[in-house]
């Protein structure tokens, strides 16, 4: 078996794996499953020295910004994030993994200082014109770029699941990957080189959620 | 545009989907078996339910360890929001289900005995993720009260008032069930769904009532809710969730459809 090593790194950690970083988060198992689903292999990541292999890494979120942040800092996740970003491999966030790529968060008492990968902070909905907030529900993706590779056989208008009260206003428009709207017109999700976020839940998005989740797998055994 | 939802409501008891009338006790034998909860929870997920609901009905420790197993199972296979309830008394007991792959959970009696366990939950998980579910019943004309313990106890407490005060602890959603209505297939109590939905600043969820395509879109317009919940409709293949959908949507009513 001459390819027996060669094999065996391939599904090993030191192969295609996606690091899936656990800090806490309540969605946690719902990510790691739709991410077996579409075929990754997934290594869960307690601390910084296990993104350090990874082909891919996954920031899952759900809850207060401030204790994501804290979170991944006491586990040295915080700045291995940063470190695997900058190495290019690609990476993707998720509700508040999204809102933790920003610089700061206007959610209440938050102090936190977010990672700071983009320009702008993280705003509440206004819940002008009678607007629930949170948005907790299915809304669509509008004007999504054609572009971004996680959208691949993903059409405009299709219908993704939002459970949030705050969410990013990117400085830069350039990086934004779809727009919805929900009484304002928001950043949906975003794209720069190999950052990928989004503000709603594609593991909980049936279909087209695991459709996004298996184009960014591929984007990643193809790294 | 946002969407509104239609949300089956998975009622379990032993391990099983079992389904009352007017808040029927299973130690009476008033509950029907309806089905496996893992089974009509693919199902709902092939016919494009927006989320599930699952309650714990015996709130029992054996029925929540059947829960977490329920959740688990279901999670593995149905990618769509999964929503937990049913005799969960603790933070503790939230992070257990959240980490079995629920993403909100719904609590009752629990919060009426200690609201500071919405505030509580709130603050560990955020708001999105918890749930006050309040049993009403109209006890006046024009005046409803909050019951407790599957509506077997009443509180006193003034339904809005109670709502108001539940979303001010922290509660992200309001599920607002009518113990005149449930499982009667007669039609929700309109009149208290829109009182709340039009009071509350968080979704409120329609339940208890659905009986006919005609109700679930009265609900959603007359009652302005945000989403409807219902059992036997959708149990004993009455419609599906996509035949729900269609006719709502005909009814000008934004919805998901896929």
């Amino acid at each position: 078996m001459v390819d027996f090593m060669a094999g065996k790194a391939d599904r090993g950690y030191g192969g295609k794996v996606i690091a899936l970083m656990d800090y806490g988060s309540g969605n946690l198992r719902s990510v790691h499953k739709a991410l077996l689903k579409v075929g990754a292999e997934v290594r869960i990541a307690r601390g910084g020295g296990d993104l350090a292999e990874a082909q891919g890494a996954v920031l899952p979120g759900v809850g207060a910004f401030d204790d994501c942040i804290q979170a991944l800092d006491r586990q040295g996740l915080l700045s291995a994030t940063r470190d695997f970003i900058a190495s290019g491999r690609p990476f993707l966030g998720i509700c508040v993994g999204y809102q933790a790529l920003f610089e700061r968060s206007e959610e209440f008492n938050s102090c936190a200082a977010g990672l700071g990968i983009f320009r702008g902070k993280v705003v509440r909905f206004s819940g002008a014109n009678g607007l629930k907030v949170p948005q907790i529900g299915w809304n669509q993706l509008e004007e999504i770029n054609p572009a971004c590779p996680i959208y691949a056989g993903v059409p405009e208008g299709s219908y993704v699941y939002f459970v949030h009260s705050f969410y990013p206003q990117p400085a830069d428009a350039g990086i934004v990957a779809s727009r919805t709207r929900y009484g304002e017109t928001f950043a949906s999700s975003i794209w720069r080189d190999n950052v990928f976020a989004t503000q709603f839940h594609p593991e909980k998005s049936q279909t087209v959620g695991l459709r996004l989740l298996g184009n960014f797998v591929k984007l990643c055994q193809g790294a | 545009m946002i969407a509104k939802r239609v949300i089956p409501c998975l009622d379990v008891h032993g391990g099983q989907v079992t389904r009352g009338v007017r808040f029927g006790r299973a130690e009476a034998g008033e509950l029907r078996n309806v089905g496996d909860p893992v089974e009509l929870a693919l199902r709902y997920n092939e016919q494009g339910a927006d989320e599930m609901v699952f309650f714990d009905i015996t709130a029992s420790a054996h029925g929540r360890a059947t829960m977490v197993d329920v959740i688990e199972r279901t999670a593995d296979q149905c990618f769509m929001p999964l929503t937990v309830g049913g005799g969960l008394k603790s933070v503790e007991d939230m992070y257990t289900m959240l980490r079995a792959g629920a993403d909100k959970i719904s609590i009752n009696s629990s919060a009426l005995a200690n609201p500071d366990l919405i505030r509580a939950g709130a603050e560990k998980f955020g708001s999105q993720c918890i749930v006050v579910s309040i049993d009403t019943k109209r006890v006046a004309p024009d005046r409803w009260e909050v019951f407790s313990h599957g509506g077997r106890k009443a509180t006193g407490l003034e339904t809005l008032e109670w709502a108001q005060r539940a979303v001010s602890l922290g509660a992200g959603e309001i599920v607002l069930n009518s113990i005149d209505a449930d499982g009667t297939r007669a039609g929700f109590d309109v009149v208290i769904t829109r009182r709340l939905s039009e009071a509350l600043d968080v979704p409120v969820v329609a339940s208890g009532g659905a009986g006919s395509l005609e109700h679930l879109a009265e609900v959603l317009l007359e009652g302005k809710a945000d989403a409807v919940l219902a059992a036997s409709i959708f149990h004993f293949g009455q419609y599906t969730v996509g035949q729900v959908k269609d006719y709502l949507a005909s009814r000008g009513i934004p919805v998901r459809r896929i």
